[in-house]
């Protein structure tokens, strides 16, 4: 068998194999479900808050029409205060809202005070208040000369819908989304750049500690008795590649299937009274708003995945191989010392967060000079691009970044290669960035 | 017929010269000392033969061919330093080797089995390195070096760090290995075992050749004419005949030296014509411990620091 492919076997299957991998591999969607699952308890739970409520109104100015509400059931009583005060919870109710006598119109603030067993919550304090403002305004409105109806039209609510023609195709009727497009489009952006962050992390650094590892077991100089330098390099990054690949791939089936098992959990048979009320919430949203689903829908499917998808693949390969080469060659510059490693990786860390830094900019602006020049320069790319890709760049763009990321792969590569061929039979130095550079022109 | 043949090469590290125009050969079936004082050269002669780095100029044959990217299958070499995947268990991190030495993985797995049968290791098949003690990880070590049946063995300092039984054992399967036809490099400080184990030696220091010949040769190139004798009576009832200098005398044996143009038989002569009983009488040849410090110290006096 090929020397390259029995190392990327062994640094796939050893770690695959690994328990920690199974762990971090189960675990982690375990735990997304289970906040999703806790998530939809507590909020359960928060709109068990059909809370009744006893209004004193001391001028009994509020009518019981006024006072209708959908989540709050609201009640006038007719009782004194202090006698109210003393049974309302008998009654039934869990809060007595007193309503002072009402002085004049010219009074902008009105002071009501609650009594109830328990403290309220801003959010209920909140929702009290809104109802409250509403039916004085009403009462107010009522009680002046202005007219309701010519009030009514001056309510404005504007929505700005995209009419842009697409790039590639200009005859085509202009696609109407909503602002919802530019919402989806930003944060389909950011995640995909987040994700190429903690994956030029996580794995990077598993590579570089891999590396160190081999340094200071000694291994190294018995496996290159054996192998180029180059092809251990190689055969570790794309073993630990494909690590990170099965990862995400067992993360893309088990993470639905969770959270359609946390879903149906919830939904499915109602087995206690809160479950019930959040199924009953979500549906109320969805007659009352049956748009909000097919838009969401709509603007998803009208998305360019059979471009964004191709490319972000190669983006990912890309900046994955550019950052876990450079990272190898940290790992076999530092030795044994973990403090040096810190100071070598800046020139790697500092990239990284400028991208993601950048990222906002991108989504303000995604064709502007910054977007442009953070998706040519290939340290940046592999972040920048992903990030460009649902708000449509040029192709050409898109293909001149592809040319630099690939030419950028083979010259980090081949730097990297250079360091990590010295850097590994390399002992007890303190290796420092002029150092480095050196290393890059040793002859064999 | 030579296993290895070192022709005039020469290694430059920006600043140093690691190997000035070093010329040796290695004979087929012998076991090799290289020999030489801390940084002369040997790591980076071993590390070129065993193609880890290039030579800058001049080359080298592996079984009369130049080295080329199959050869480091021929070899297997044991560095100073020794190392192995901490959290591998000793089969798969011995198969793995082995195969990356290009053994299939069927003659791999049956090669292991054997080294394991006869070192005695059947048990630690599926034990992890970090499980093993110190000389258990050693031994896992040898067999990574010569599962893949090498034609050519490097060992750098193979005995440091085993206990006296497990160094015989290893010395043991040394000779065995030479028996069967496998030549071996030795590399060590440690005089007494090359004189013991080794054939032929060469001595290299600050990257040139000082000495290149069998044991035997250079003891004898070395001699000082001293001899050994041991007579009847203490060495005090008797005194030497001119042209011959004591130096020395245990009991019954004292130490003698022949200065230059008189003959050691004259001297037993003369005692048997004093009548004096002659028990044993021998030559003393220096050792190589004490070559290497007289050559390695002339050569430091009388050379100016080489420069590129």
């Amino acid at each position: 068998m090929n020397k390259t492919l029995l190392i990327i076997k062994r640094e796939y299957v050893s770690r695959v194999l690994k328990k920690s991998f199974l762990l971090v591999t189960l675990l982690t969607p375990l735990g997304i479900g289970l906040v999703i699952f806790l998530a939809g308890l507590f909020a359960a739970k928060g709109s068990q808050s059909t809370k009744r409520i006893v209004v004193k109104d001391e001028s009994a100015m509020l009518s019981a029409k006024a006072l209708e509400g959908k989540e709050i059931t609201y009640e006038l009583s007719n009782e004194l205060l202090d006698s109210l005060k003393k049974n309302y919870v008998d009654k039934g109710y869990d809060i007595l809202v007193h309503v002072p006598p009402y002085s004049d119109d010219t009074v902008a603030t009105h002071q009501i005070s609650y009594f109830s067993k328990e403290k309220l919550s801003l959010l209920q304090i909140e929702k009290i208040e809104e109802k409250m403002e509403n039916v004085f305004r009403d009462y107010k409105l009522e009680h002046s000369t202005l007219d309701k109806v010519a009030l009514k039209k001056l309510d404005v609510n504007v929505k700005l819908e995209n009419a842009m023609l697409s790039e590639n195709n200009k005859d085509a009727v202009g696609d109407k989304s909503s602002k919802f497009s530019s919402a989806i489009a930003s944060g389909l952006s950011y995640g995909m750049g987040f994700l190429m962050y903690i994956v030029i992390f996580v794995f990077g650094s598993m590579v570089m500690r891999s590396v160190m590892e081999e340094k200071i077991n000694r291994i190294v100089e018995v496996m290159i008795s054996s192998v180029k330098p180059f092809q251990l390099m190689l055969g570790k990054i794309i073993g630990v590649g494909l690590v990170g690949l099965t990862q995400l791939a067992i993360w893309m089936i088990i993470i639905p299937i969770i959270i359609t098992v946390a879903g149906v959990a919830m939904g499915g048979p109602a087995t206690t009274p809160e479950m019930a009320q959040t199924t009953e919430a979500i549906q109320k949203i969805q007659q009352e708003n049956p748009e909000v689903m097919q838009v969401f829908l709509k603007e998803l499917s009208s998305i360019n995945w059979a471009l964004i998808l191709p490319v972000f693949v190669i983006f990912f390969l890309g900046g994955y191989f550019i950052y876990s080469s450079l990272f190898a060659a940290v790992g076999s510059a530092v030795g044994d010392d973990l403090g040096d490693s810190q100071q070598l990786m800046m020139p790697l860390t500092i990239p990284v967060i400028l991208a993601m830094v950048m990222i906002p900019a991108v989504f303000t602006n995604p064709n502007g000079p910054l977007a442009v020049f953070g998706s040519m320069f290939p340290l940046f790319s592999p972040i920048i691009m992903p990030a460009r890709l649902p708000f449509e760049p040029p192709i050409w763009q898109i293909a001149l970044s592809i040319f630099f990321l690939v030419a950028g792969v083979i010259f980090f590569t081949w730097v990297a290669a250079r360091i990590y061929r010295v850097g590994i039979l390399m002992y007890g130095k303190k290796v420092t960035f002029k150092e480095l550079g050196k290393w890059m022109f040793y002859k064999d | 017929m030579n296993i290895l043949s070192i022709e005039n090469v020469r290694k430059v590290f920006h600043n140093y010269v690691a190997l000035d125009q070093a010329s040796f050969d290695v004979r087929k079936g012998s076991i090799f000392g290289l020999l030489g004082p801390n940084g002369a050269g040997k790591t980076t002669l071993i590390r070129i033969i065993t193609g880890i780095t290039r030579a800058d100029e001049g080359q080298i044959l592996l079984d009369g061919v130049p080295l080329n990217t199959h050869h480091p299958n021929e070899i297997g070499y044991m560095p100073e330093e020794r190392g192995l995947y901490k959290k591998m268990k000793v089969a798969e991190q011995l198969m793995y080797l082995a195969q990356l030495k290009g053994m299939s993985h069927d003659d791999a797995k049956q090669s292991i089995r054997r080294w394991f049968e006869r070192l005695g290791m059947q048990d630690w098949w599926n034990k992890k390195i970090e499980e093993l003690s110190k000389g258990m990880q050693q031994k896992v070590q040898f067999v990574a070096t010569v599962a893949h049946n090498p034609k050519l063995l490097i060992l750098d300092e193979p005995f440091t760090g085993l206990d006296p039984l497990n160094a015989d054992l290893l010395k043991d399967e040394i000779y065995q290995l030479n028996q069967q036809g496998v030549s071996i490099i030795f590399s060590t400080h440690r005089m007494e075992q090359v004189e013991e184990i080794c054939n032929d030696i060469v001595l290299i220091n600050k990257g040139k050749i000082l000495i290149n010949d069998s044991v035997a040769a250079v003891r004898n190139q070395f001699k000082e004419h001293k001899f050994n004798i041991s007579t009847d009576r203490p060495a005090s009832d008797w005194s030497l005949p001119s042209g011959f200098s004591a130096d020395g005398s245990v009991g019954n044996v004292t130490t003698f030296k022949v200065e230059s143009g008189r003959h050691s038989n004259e001297l037993l002569s003369y005692l048997i014509n004093q009548g004096i009983s002659i028990q044993s009488f021998q030559e003393v040849l220096p050792g190589l411990n004490e070559i290497f410090i007289k050559l390695v110290t002339e050569a430091s006096h009388s050379q100016t620091n080489v420069q590129p």
